[in-house]
């Protein structure tokens, strides 16, 4: 039988539990100018951030809410807390950080994770970062790794430099809110020619009833460096809405390469509406990896501009949509320089009445000669309940780009389950096995312990739904 | 429809009797508007090897696909028996993870999903027990080498791409590896040229080897497989009903008279 009971469905997971909130700090719900002022003399910022959220805040009221995607209409902007401070200041030392946050994590896995293979952890937790460590191999490298409000404060013109740059605060109406209202995410620096070996990774979590997360995340990759970010969220379960809008921008410098792999396992009441952008120099590489199984609506399409010659992008993307989701997902390629290439690979799931849609734009700008895209994109319906879409655009402005375009949709056939049932699978385990299968051209580029962690997310979304 | 008269007995044991390994009696297949087959017994004891001969259509690829739980066919009458269990009700994953085993004759392909990975759930499914993809990969190396497969066939996705003597091979290892009680090979000899029927007779040959109680049921249209794999009993199959069972002389009178002169 199929379980259209959310809360019940997602009782399973691990992360399906909420701690005790314990605030510092807890403003009223709802937005207006003296929260965002609050908000940025709490954090002590300079004036040049506090004149940047007003005027985002400004240009958030102005625009509409999109016409487009998802159904938006649960979103109640006057309910939702803008900013939380959940310690007086950043620990810089795991035995400070509190307890209850702690178990968190613990759960989580983060310490574990962090003494196998991290090079270095920031936490999100509520608006703020809690916990962020760097670590010394990375330090002697010159890397830069902090949340954003110390990089504010630590490194003020490099930031200052690229901030609301790749995505302006008028890019969309979230893109805007986030300009305004953001708080924690991540800052990373990459000095010339410098390769990051181990992935650094970030945990998200929401943990506050009607709690509105806009983190803001920022990556420069210096010439000829490279780095592989990683950023896995995870929510507990809530019974009213909840938004989150983080806004994430990285530059791409001369030859560069940096993959930004996010893995989105939001509570299904979770409005995930994210902006990413890479701007990509000459000969630099940029790939989003990213999967998204949780959340209510995601609207998602990370995007690169490819502003140099020769420059590439990648975006290979996964959306698993169950009872009561629907995932819009995508990617947004602009080929801005001659001879620069795009891919796009998009694997989609739909179960138990679940929606997913593929949107996607490529676009070769006149003059840029010689470019080349490829677009995948694959669906999966488990069954005659759910649905899935596609919405490719091109503008091509250049007369010989070569632009390819394919899209399948398939079921699971009763043969593939028998053949595997014969071995002794169950059917959920079958059906698990085909799934992920169907993903594993995403899968298998993620770190090892990632890949192990998303085939069971796909695991358990089969389990008790089966026949 | 007349109940069918059984040649061996019904499985049915007295006290003290070991039942038998496999046993099909009176079995009635079909789907939802045709009978496909008609009484079928048939009667397979630990250790023994027996043949299904017929021509086509005469329902012996259903037979194949029904002893394991196809839910393509119903069973309208008759039961099947394993180990003295009456599975006609069971599903194809306890079929499968209590010991029996079919070789398909079309093995589906799975796209995303190495050899290796699948016989390690597989495995785990059967026997309960979870190796590392590398004891796997050392303990199934010896079968690879037995079926001439090349070790790097472990990480190609099942069945995609194969050729037809690679889908077959492929058949026979998780065979060797899963260790069933009871294997079905439904017409593994189809699309093999003689040399890759010769491997592929060998591999089966290693795993009665080391398995003597290990029961065999082939199915199939000619005598060559019969040749490499010498049955202890032959059946032909026509029209849904068994009807004659002997020895090699049958595949032989068979190979003769053609199924006309058992009509």
């Amino acid at each position: 039988m199929a379980s259209t009971d959310i809360g019940v469905d997602l009782s399973r997971y691990q992360l399906g539990w909420s701690d005790e909130e314990d605030y510092v700090f807890k403003p009223k719900r709802g937005l207006n100018d003296d929260i965002v002022h609050e908000m940025s003399w709490l954090k002590g910022e300079p004036d040049w951030m506090l004149d940047f959220r007003m005027k985002s805040l400004k240009r958030f009221r102005k625009r509409p809410m999109p016409s487009w995607g998802g159904d938006m209409s649960g979103i109640d902007f006057d309910n939702i807390y803008y900013y939380i401070k959940p310690t007086e200041s950043l620990a810089d030392d795991w035995d400070d950080v509190p307890d209850s946050i702690k178990n968190t994590y613990e759960k989580l896995g983060i310490p574990e994770a962090e003494r196998k293979y991290l090079a270095g952890v920031t936490a999100q937790y509520e608006s703020e970062v809690v916990y962020h460590k760097n670590r010394e191999d990375l330090e002697a490298q010159g890397v830069l790794f902090a949340d954003m409000d110390t990089a504010i404060r630590e490194y003020p013109e490099l930031v200052r430099q690229y901030f609301g740059k790749i995505i302006p605060p008028n890019d969309n109406k979230f893109s805007a809110l986030n300009s305004a209202t953001w708080s924690g995410g991540s800052f990373i620096y990459v000095p010339p020619g410098v390769e990051v070996e181990m992935p650094l990774q970030a945990y998200f979590r929401i943990n506050a009833e009607n709690m509105g997360q806009f983190e803001r995340t920022l990556i420069i990759a210096d010439k000829g460096s490279k780095v592989h970010y990683i950023e896995g969220c995870s929510a507990p379960v809530y019974s009213t809405d909840s938004l989150h809008s983080a806004v994430v921008e990285i530059a791409v410098g001369e030859g560069a390469r940096v993959t930004y792999t996010t893995i989105q396992n939001w509570s299904n009441n979770v409005y995930n509406l994210v902006t990413k952008r890479a701007r990509v120099e000459a000969e630099g590489h940029m790939e989003w990896i990213d999967g998204n199984i949780g959340s209510r609506l995601t609207m998602k399409y990370p995007g690169v501009v490819m502003v140099g010659p020769k420059a590439s992008g990648e975006v290979l993307s996964v959306a698993y949509a169950g009872a009561g989701q629907h995932q819009d997902a995508g990617a947004k390629m602009v080929h801005a320089a001659p001879e620069t290439t795009s891919k796009i690979v998009s694997k989609s799931i739909s179960k138990d009445g679940g929606r997913t849609s593929y949107r996607g734009l490529v676009r070769v700008e006149d003059g840029a000669e010689n470019c080349k895209s490829h677009v995948q994109c694959d669906a999966l319906i488990l069954d005659d309940d759910s649905i899935s879409d596609t919405y490719p655009y091109m503008e091509v402005g250049s007369h010989d780009a070569v632009i390819g375009h394919e899209a399948t949709v398939s079921k699971v056939a009763d043969e593939q389950l028998f053949y595997l049932m014969s071995r002794g699978l169950t059917e959920e385990q079958a059906m698990g096995m085909v799934v992920n299968g169907f993903i594993e051209p995403v899968t298998r580029t993620l770190p090892m312990e990632y890949a192990v962690e998303w085939s069971r997310l796909i695991e358990l979304q089969m389990e008790g739904s089966v026949g | 429809m007349s109940r069918h008269i059984h040649y061996a007995g019904s499985a049915n044991t007295l006290p003290g009797m070991a039942p038998p390994l496999f046993a099909i009696e009176n079995l009635h297949v079909g789907t939802d508007d045709t009978t496909i087959l008609k009484g079928v017994d048939l009667r397979i004891e630990p250790g023994e090897v027996h043949a299904l001969m017929g021509p086509n259509g005469s329902g012996k690829s259903t037979l194949a696909s029904s002893l394991l739980g196809s839910p393509e066919y119903l069973v309208t009458d008759g039961r099947v028996l394993f180990r003295g269990d009456d599975i006609t009700d069971w599903s194809a994953d306890v079929r499968g993870k209590a010991g029996m085993f079919l070789a398909f004759q079309y093995p589906q392909e799975i796209p995303g999903v190495s050899v290796i990975n699948f016989l390690r759930q597989a495995l785990s499914a059967r026997k309960g027990v979870d190796l590392s993809v590398l004891e796997l990969r050392l303990s199934i190396m010896e079968w690879m080498d037995r079926l001439d497969m090349d070790p790097a066939f472990a990480d190609r996705y099942l069945n995609e791409g194969f050729s037809g003597g690679e889908k077959k091979r492929n058949e026979i290892l998780q065979m060797a590896i899963l260790e069933p009680e009871i294997a079905i090979l439904d017409e593994t000899d189809s699309g093999l040229d003689i040399d890759a029927l010769k491997v592929v007779a060998r591999g089966v040959r290693a795993v009665k080897a080391e398995r003597p109680d290990l029961g065999v049921l082939i199915i199939t249209h000619y005598r060559r497989l019969l040749d490499e794999l010498t049955p202890d009993v032959v059946h032909i199959l026509v029209d849904g009903r068994v009807v004659a069972s002997g020895g090699m002389e049958l595949a032989e009178q068979l190979e003769r008279d053609g199924y006309e002169a058992f009509r």
